[in-house]
């Protein structure tokens, strides 16, 4: 039984469709990377994941048992699970490194303080951050901010890691530096959902590749049965534009 | 609450009392007017005249913009007849108003003559615009987009500051809600009447001023 | 000229002073009072808006007509609604009272929409950063949002308050001895208009001038103090 099912999930932006049928199914200890043009809906996925954008058909299976968005537990628990890195702006910009790692364990979870904190520096080392705990938000570059949210992410052990385009804001030196740092985190086993155009990282890291294109999933493989030699024409088309590059 | 609406009372004056939005709009059209052009005249004093009319215009505005509108209007329906000037309510209010709004849009008409961005005009020198060229072309429509938002917002202050003419008697849409009040007493209704009308006519002048706004200038203006 | 002199030595007595600044007095505290409730009132307003309970929507829906209605009335029709729907009602309050709730009617509305603005500065991702966190709404406003949105927020809000002392000079239409009223009743007193309302002039400056260089400064050291 996969940890994680999404069946034929359509969602929309008000008006407009967004999401026109998406499957596939997340394994523990597995890193599933959506690929696609813009637009097709992956960061959208993401988001009705965790229901910060409405499912208006289709559903989304938590080890087994469907997720009812309507109800508030179900939506906690769904939250409590998943913890999500956005491409920019995540940290709160009126606490320092050490605070936005600490609050979630802190406020939400109710830990002991000197328990949080102690969690926190270490979290804030790994992601070889551990000499900026006081620095606020806006003295940081943008890949050490992507850091901290890791970090932050990583405080309130979600089971899975949600990476919505983590390197796409960041200046081309900081990307590196980031995903270093994700690299680290799957070689530890964590089970990661990454959105990204990075290729080359996602082929290097990937359990399984879903290509995704105007709100469907076309393909889905092995990172290099999908992006070697894909078998969809629109999938073919969007790889060879990026290998080009 | 033993009290039940009798808006049928009121209903027959909305005639009436739409005639006196239309008043309404019509001294807000010629207060607003009067302070644009002294704002105008303020705004290119304070920007590019010399210490003394800098000052002057300093004074103009700090003066108007930290005392009230009704106190003004007060001094000046009194005070003229002392000096051999007897004007209509209208008129006295209609000059406070003007002096009060000038003093208004100086400030923004000047924060408009600073507001164009130094590359933009040597971005057109560079390519070859003459000064005029350059003020017509680059200057002119940029000021009026930047401070097109602002004007409409001062326009709707000057529609809801003139109900002031209320107090003197003018026949504006508050003036003559007391009158229906009067006749009437059904306070309550009446002046649920005249709020609804202002909201509408405030609405309709915002909706107007954003379209012609677009149309003109490209300015974008929130409606609501 | 020499009448104008003789005038003003008949009236600048203790006993006049006194009555300006009684009555400056009553200008001030209305508009803190009104200002002040306001100003609570239209951040609950604002964060109201922002919750997404189904329940609550006919809340929402009240709170967005009323914000958008009442910064479209004159000050002097909200001031007579308000005077005439507290009589409708049988509640019997003195004209200051009237005044003060008001005041707060419309510094309500206006305020909102200035919290609401300045929530809106709050870059997106951190209000989703915090949900996805689960924080509830009240913890997101209070460990992340409130604490920088109050340097965007505190500005235009003392700006309103600002405003609004020269507004309260409409309360003296419903009988609030306040400068206005104070102006008026010299004026029936027999002292030259120019005397009765030229001092009330001068004292609706010597209080609002002070007040507007302090925000200035006030909005000066905001600016510098960091971003969002």
């Amino acid at each position: 039984m996969p940890y994680l099912e999404i069946s034929n999930v359509m969602a929309s932006y008000g008006a407009k469709p967004v999401l026109m049928g998406v499957s596939f199914t997340l394994e523990r200890s597995q890193i599933v990377s959506l690929i696609g043009p813009s637009g097709s809906g992956k960061s959208t996925l993401l988001r009705v994941l965790l229901g910060l954008t409405p499912l208006s058909s289709g559903s989304i299976s938590l080890e087994g048992r469907q997720v009812d968005y309507q109800s508030r537990g179900a939506v906690k628990e769904v939250r409590r699970r998943f913890a999500i890195v956005f491409q920019q702006y995540n940290l709160f910009g009126n606490m320092t490194a050490l605070g936005n790692v600490t609050i979630g364990p802190l406020k939400v979870r109710r830990g002991a303080r000197e328990d949080c904190e102690r969690e926190a520096r270490a979290l804030l080392e790994r992601v070889g951050l551990g000499r900026s705990l006081h620095a606020y938000p806006d003295t940081l570059s943008g890949g050490q901010q992507q850091r901290v949210a890791l970090a932050r992410a990583l405080a309130l052990k979600p089971d899975v890691l949600l990476l919505d385009e983590v390197t796409s804001a960041l200046d081309p030196e900081l990307v590196g530096e980031v995903l270093d740092v994700v690299r680290m985190l799957a070689a530890d086993g964590m089970t990661m959902l990454i959105v990204s155009h990075e290729m080359g990282f996602v082929r290097e890291i990937s359990s399984k590749v879903v290509f995704m294109a105007d709100g469907r999933d076309v393909e889905a493989g092995s990172p290099q049965r999908v992006l070697d030699s894909p078998t969809a024409d629109r999938t073919r088309a969007f790889v060879s534009r990026i290998i080009r590059h | 609450m033993n009290y039940t609406l009798h808006f049928g009372q009121v209903l027959p004056y909305l005639p009436y009392l739409l005639g006196g939005a239309v008043e309404t709009i019509l001294l807000s059209v010629l207060a607003f007017a009067g302070g644009m052009v002294i704002g105008a005249v303020g705004a290119a004093a304070a920007t590019w005249g010399g210490a003394t009319t800098r000052r002057i215009s300093g004074y103009y505005v700090t003066f108007f913009t930290n005392t009230p509108a009704l106190v003004q209007v007060y001094f000046i329906y009194f005070v003229l007849p002392d000096f051999g000037i007897v004007l209509s309510s209208f008129n006295c209010v209609l000059i406070g108003l003007v002096l009060n709004s000038g003093a208004y849009l100086t400030e923004v008409q000047r924060a408009g003559f600073r507001s164009v961005p130094r590359t933009e005009i040597e971005a057109a020198e560079t390519i070859g615009l003459s000064k005029f060229q350059t003020t017509w072309h680059v200057v002119m429509p940029h000021v009026v987009r930047t401070l097109y938002p602002a004007l409409t917002g001062q326009f709707i202050l000057v529609t809801l500051g003139s109900s002031i003419g209320a107090v003197f008697g003018v026949d504006e849409l508050t003036g003559r809600a007391f009158g229906v009040n009067s006749e009437t007493f059904r306070a309550f209704e009446v002046f649920i009447v005249t709020g609804l009308l202002y909201v509408g006519v405030t609405l309709l002048a915002t909706t107007i001023l954003a379209w012609t706004g677009w149309l003109l200038f490209r300015a974008r203006v929130r409606v609501l | 000229m020499h009448r104008f002199a003789h005038e003003l030595g008949n009236f600048a007595t203790w006993y006049n002073l006194a009555f300006v600044v009684q009555a400056a007095g009553y200008t001030l505290a209305l508009s803190m009072i009104g200002c002040g409730a306001g100003f609570v009132l239209g951040f609950l307003l604002a964060a109201l808006r922002l919750t997404s309970a189904f329940a609550l929507k006919p809340i929402r829906i009240l709170a967005t007509v009323y914000t958008e209605a009442f910064r479209r009335i004159p000050f002097l029709v909200t001031l007579f609604l308000v005077f005439f729907a507290l009589q409708v009602a049988k509640i019997d309050v003195s004209v200051f009272c009237v005044a003060a709730i008001s005041a707060a009617v419309i510094e309500t509305a206006y305020l909102t929409e200035v919290v609401r603005a300045g929530f809106e500065a709050i870059p997106c991702a951190e209000w989703e950063a915090a949900a996805a966190m689960n924080f509830s709404l009240r913890q997101t406003l209070a460990y992340v949002v409130v604490p920088q949105a109050w340097k965007t927020i505190l500005p235009p809000a003392f700006a309103f308050f600002l405003s609004f002392i020269k507004d309260s000079a409409l309360a003296s239409q419903i009988g609030v001895v306040e400068l206005t009223f104070a102006g008026k009743v010299f004026n029936n007193r027999g002292f030259p208009p120019e005397i009765a309302f030229g001092s009330i002039l001068g004292a609706y400056f010597l209080i609002s001038y002070p007040l507007a260089r302090l925000g200035r400064h006030m909005e000066k050291r905001l600016a510098l103090s960091g971003n969002l």
